[in-house]
């Protein structure tokens, strides 16, 4: 038997929320773009190494030779290495910091601010207390004192960057918290005998998601933006490439070479570009409601 | 009435504050490796584990933790944070000394861009489809996405190599001669690039607050009472919105000092401008921990005391503020 075919046009479905956001997300054109080019930047970052296997490290011109000519397209920089390789293999490390510590961030940002949110009381004074703290400690300057004291391996230099950002994650997941805990749903699955873990991570958190993943995307942009500071001021793991560093070795140069600067530096403000307008297109997407204004 | 017992509150709750700095900087030396003994001994040219031993006891370096952190902290409350081996210098003098030159840099930059965003804020508020929202928008988006030490170094290019403007470094031509007024268009002049690069990333976020702010205020009912009374554009904009306007801007700007720090790191480091960022830097390169957390533990005052003073101005200036707690 078959069943008699339902008119769907006339009667709207509940779609997934997932296919509702990316249709929102559809009509931002700057966001999609940003999304495409991010998807180039990362396959670049990935496979780009094996399809240009230029050593980055290897001298293989003069210093100096301007871009297009003598054959290399971003020309060499002071030490005749190929720009272009550089630029490669420099988006790997950016790109891998920029995930790894906003990663952190989130994770240490969200359980503070969902235990504040949460517990309130003394848990809450105390977690904004030491919130408070890491948010007076100059950022950059703090984290630039870890790496010099311990040492500028890849982890250290994620660590130090994570330690001073999460404040931002924290203090929004725990507004949203405040704000949902105070929900009925949130009621009456306590009352239905939910423990304090799920009602935090299966109740609250799904619902307090939105603007997290917002302040995530943009954490990404401003770790990127803060390893290229790190390594602009040569603290740096100096076995790796990475863009800031390509601009902070190169910078004695720039009355004879200005485009070994400008070229990374296009390359940083590109990606966090992208970033932040894919960041503005979740933010449209996933809070519906701000669109209004 | 109560604004007394508040301050004191807050002061009390910053000094609170200062003191967890302090513990973090101390446990930080304490767990770097390499300690003063190390470094004396390495500026004589090696030493063995005699003299070392020797140093580490007249440091006070044998005690137990807590005995030298009560004794750190107790220096640092006269003020002494330490000796410079590289510099060979007290720590302190060495930060008041280069402290004026940040100062002039940071306030210049935030006062800068705070004008300049707050105007740009009401005029594209004023008119929402004018050509001063897509600067708005551009800015905002540069200022958010291009590191400053690049966008220091574009200017540097362009404006110091290219049409020599401005000099390339520095903060003061040491052949000038000439009366005050010569010294002072001679630090002008070479804090124009610091001081737009710093500004350039406080711009983006003061010019779009204050356009969000503005036209917040200008759909509010008492400014419709002010246009029904028949005041002019002018005066409704100036005069009544503005004030209430420029509240929440005011106070993120009062929440930046820590960020506009960080940046002061690199614009310094891009134009060499002879403040604590630079030195920041120095000392980092040469290893000169005192140096360092003596640096970190000054920012961080500077921070909270600078959150303090902003706190009580909106306070007294704003009555909204504050009224529990």
């Amino acid at each position: 038997m078959t069943r008699p075919e339902v008119q769907e046009e006339d009667t709207p479905q509940a779609q997934h929320p997932v296919i509702e956001s990316w249709a929102m997300f559809r009509k931002n054109t700057a966001a999609v773009a940003a999304l495409a080019l991010l998807i180039l930047i990362t396959f670049g970052a990935i496979f780009g190494p094996t399809l240009y296997p230029t050593d980055p490290f290897e001298m293989v011109w003069a210093p100096f030779s301007p871009p297009g000519e003598e054959g290399f397209l971003l020309g060499t920089d002071y030490l005749g290495r190929d720009l272009l390789a550089m630029i490669i293999n420099g988006a790997k490390v950016s790109l891998m910091i920029g995930l790894s510590a906003a990663l952190m961030t989130v994770m240490i940002g969200v359980t503070v601010g969902a235990l504040a949110g949460f517990y309130r009381g003394i848990v809450e004074e105390i977690l904004m207390r030491i919130t408070e703290f890491f948010q007076v400690l100059p950022t950059l300057l703090f984290s630039m004192v870890l790496v010099a004291l311990f040492g500028a391996s890849l982890p250290m230099i994620t660590f130090a960057i994570g330690i001073v950002s999460w404040t931002a994650v924290a203090r929004i997941t725990r507004s949203e918290f405040l704000r949902i805990r105070e929900l009925e749903y949130v009621t009456a699955s306590r009352a239905s005998g939910a423990s304090n873990m799920k009602l935090m991570f299966r109740v609250i958190l799904p619902n307090a998601l939105p603007p997290i993943i917002v302040q995530s995307a943009l954490m990404v942009g401003s770790a990127i933006l803060f390893e290229a500071g790190l390594s602009f001021l040569g603290l740096t793991d100096p076995n790796v490439v990475s863009w800031g560093q390509i601009i902070g070795s190169n910078r004695q140069y720039i009355l004879d070479a200005g485009y070994t600067v400008t070229i990374p530096g296009v390359a940083i403000f590109v990606t966090v570009l992208a970033i932040s307008l894919v960041g503005d297109g979740l933010n449209d997407a996933l809070n519906p409601k701000l669109r209004q204004r | 009435m109560g604004i007394l017992r508040t301050i004191t509150i807050r002061v009390l709750y910053a000094a609170a504050l200062l003191f967890a700095v302090l513990v973090l900087n101390f446990s930080l030396m304490h767990l770097a490796p390499g300690d003063v003994a190390d470094t004396i001994s390495q500026s004589m040219g090696g030493a063995d584990q005699e003299i070392l031993d020797e140093i580490r006891v007249s440091y006070g370096l044998d005690q137990p933790f807590i005995v030298q952190l009560g004794k750190y902290i107790a220096n640092v409350a006269q003020f002494d944070l330490g000796y410079s081996f590289f510099y060979n210098q007290p720590v302190s003098r060495l930060i008041l000394e280069r402290l004026p030159a940040t100062l002039l840099l940071v306030i210049t930059a935030q006062i800068a861009a705070l004008l300049i965003g707050v105007v740009l804020g009401v005029i594209s508020a004023r008119k929402p489809k004018g050509i001063s929202n897509y600067v708005v928008t551009f800015l905002a988006l540069f200022g958010y996405s291009a590191p400053v030490f690049w966008t220091g170094i574009l200017l540097l290019i362009t404006f110091s190599l290219n049409v020599h403007w401005f000099p390339v470094a520095g903060m003061r031509d040491v052949t000038i001669e000439g009366g005050f007024w010569t010294h002072f268009a001679d630090v002008a002049r070479h804090l124009v690039l610091p001081a737009v690069t710093l500004g350039s990333i406080f711009l983006a976020l003061y010019s779009r607050l204050s356009r969000a702010s503005m036209m917040e205020v200008l759909g509010s009912d008492y400014i419709r009472t002010a246009k029904a009374k028949g005041l002019s554009d002018h005066q409704v904009v100036y005069k009544h919105a503005l004030k209430n306007a420029l509240s929440p801007v005011i106070t993120l700007a009062g929440l930046q000092f820590s960020a506009v720090l960080s940046g002061a790191v690199l614009v310094e480091a891009v134009f060499s401008w002879p403040g604590l960022g630079t030195l920041a830097f120095q000392s980092i390169i040469a290893r000169d921990t005192p140096t360092i957390l003596g640096i970190l533990f000054f920012s961080a005052l500077v921070v909270i005391v600078g959150n303090l003073l902003t706190d009580l101005a909106l306070r007294l200036v704003d009555p909204r503020v504050g009224g529990r707690k």
